[in-house]
């Protein structure tokens, strides 16, 4: 405890290092031939961006449509990625008919989903919540085909010699045999959605940290560029902080694997 | 033999052949056996690393199915796994999610009983086997001894007909497998069902069956049905005793002549798992 609190000045130093490089380089206009700050505004013109948009009244309305998309794309990810990840984990068949589509879907990026998300969804709120799904849905899925198939067959052979039915052994052994993996995709899984925000409101709309984004691109308010993929970076990390933290609350036992 | 009502725990085999492996690779771990354990009988399957011991083990839990032959208990053939048939593998296999006394009483769950009910004869399984004070740790919080006593009583809660046991203190030091040893003796004096136990340790062996079936590997055949008739309780002393050792001499002997043979160690789910979950980039 008392070495971490040790190494905190210097991860502050670090932070602020890359700030005061920043500032300097952005408002000397620093031309390294190959990549230039000519055009990167000042943090000091981010900040007064920033509580341009902070003391407005669309921050919330930027905020509440970003995080509703991203939630309901995220809430669908997790259903279907988590049902469908056990299902493929624990059964052959489900493996070989679910997977080889799903691996030809993975790949494949956001931005290239829009064309297809706008024509398939009858609105356009939908699509950008489809959008977010696919984000999401990949690093869950495949995070729990991977801790289900890790379940070691011995418990699932003793739960069955002590009484265990198909549907007990998903229950109490697979599902919380798998858990650990599910945690670590549902926060990587968070992650990637909000990647996936600015794509998907790329589509339309008015509202939404994403749209303020590509807005201010084509406004050419480049320190409102810098806000919005700050906020992004900051709800990301947030909501990621946020699933891992209830993740090791519902994962209590193995904390204290880890710990002793 | 079914002419009056007996205890339950009787196991016959009659040509009894396993077969483990694929295609080529395929190969009888046991060979046609034949023999039968009297219910409530303590019997020690005795033999070297790999020689199919385990491999009967986990057919009469129901893990593995019998190529040939029948293999019945109380008469009925044997249809997957029971909590009729309780098993005990080397290593624990204790839920890590859940409590000591929720494992413990996990047989019970499955049964249908409310929690109350079922916590309270969890908790006296875990007194019988002297882990009162753990109910309420993780399982990995134990030590390799107490995780084994854990299992025991997580076991014998179904009050199975039959308590097989796959070298349950093998990974154990010495000290805590001669404690078990008679912790185990003590149990079964209460408790009393048909134990078959697995081991390749001869001491061990002596010191708890009432018969060691000692077997011979690739094709594992029985080739010494031995009958010991040390009186119980047995305490230490008895390891140092003439006829113990005279036993013991003998049992050598007989393991001696399989000597030279290194053969990949077998468990009662088949072949050891050699390949390992292949490396998945989860992204």
């Amino acid at each position: 405890m008392t070495r971490d609190l040790k190494r905190w000045p210097v991860r502050l130093v670090s932070l602020l290092a890359c700030l005061l490089f920043w500032q300097v380089a952005a408002s000397v206009k620093l031309d390294l031939g190959l990549l230039t700050f000519t055009y990167v505004p000042t943090p000091q013109a981010v900040l007064e961006a920033a509580w341009q948009l902070l003391t407005s009244s669309t921050l919330l309305a930027h905020l509440g449509s970003s995080l509703s998309r991203v939630f309901a794309g995220y809430a669908a990810a997790a259903l279907l990625g988590v049902a469908l990840g056990l299902l493929i984990g624990r059964s052959k068949w489900a493996e070989d008919t679910l997977l080889p589509p799903l691996e030809v879907l993975r790949p494949i990026p956001a931005v290239a989903w829009i064309p297809l998300a706008i024509l398939m969804f009858p609105s356009s709120e939908l699509s950008m919540v489809f959008i977010t799904f696919t984000g999401a849905l990949f690093p869950i899925l495949l995070n729990t085909v991977h801790g289900a198939e890790a379940v070691d067959p011995r418990l699932v052979a003793s739960a069955r010699s002590l009484g265990a039915g198909r549907w007990a052994i998903l229950r109490e052994v697979v599902l919380p045999g798998a858990l650990p993996s599910i945690v670590t995709g549902l926060a990587i899984g968070m992650g990637t959605s909000w990647f996936c925000l600015v794509t998907a409101e790329m589509i339309a709309g008015q509202f939404g940290i994403g749209y303020y984004t590509w807005e201010s691109y084509t406004l050419q308010n480049y320190p409102d560029i810098i806000v919005g993929m700050l906020l992004i970076g900051v709800l990301g990390m947030g909501s990621s902080a946020l699933v891992k933290r209830l993740g090791a609350f519902a994962t209590p036992w193995y904390r204290t694997r880890r710990a002793g | 033999m079914n002419s009056h009502q007996q205890a339950p725990g009787r196991i016959d085999g009659h040509g009894l052949s396993i077969r483990l492996g694929q295609g080529r690779e395929a190969f009888e771990a046991v060979q046609r056996l034949d023999f039968a354990v009297e219910p409530g009988e303590f019997v020690c399957i005795l033999g070297p690393s790999g020689c199919g011991k385990s491999t009967l083990l986990g057919a009469l839990a129901g893990h593995l199915v019998p190529s040939n032959g029948q293999l019945r208990v109380d008469g009925q053939a044997i249809a997957g796994p029971s909590p009729q048939r309780g098993m005990v593998f080397q290593h624990h296999t204790l839920l890590p999610w859940r409590s000591v006394l929720d494992n413990v009483a996990f047989g019970l769950k499955m049964q249908g009983l409310g929690k109350a009910e079922r916590r309270q004869q969890a908790r006296e399984m875990l007194q019988l086997v002297g882990l009162a004070d753990f109910a309420e740790r993780w399982p990995s919080q134990l030590s390799g001894g107490m995780q084994q006593r854990a299992e025991i009583a997580r076991v014998l809660i179904n009050r199975p007909r039959l308590l097989l046991m796959d070298e349950p203190f093998g990974a154990l030091d010495a000290q805590t497998r001669a404690r078990m040893q008679e912790l185990l003796l003590d149990i079964w004096a209460r408790i009393r069902t048909t134990v078959v136990f697995v081991t390749h340790d001869i001491d061990e062996a002596l010191f708890l069956a009432d018969r060691i079936l000692v077997m011979s590997p690739r094709p594992g055949r029985f080739i010494e049905d031995l009958r010991l008739d040390f009186a119980r309780p047995r305490r230490a002393s008895l390891l140092t005793s003439p006829a113990f050792t005279h036993l013991k001499r003998h049992c050598l002997a007989l393991l001696r002549h399989e000597e030279g043979r290194e053969l990949p160690r077998l468990t009662p789910l088949g072949l050891p798992a050699t390949d390992h979950p292949p490396l998945r980039i989860a992204l």
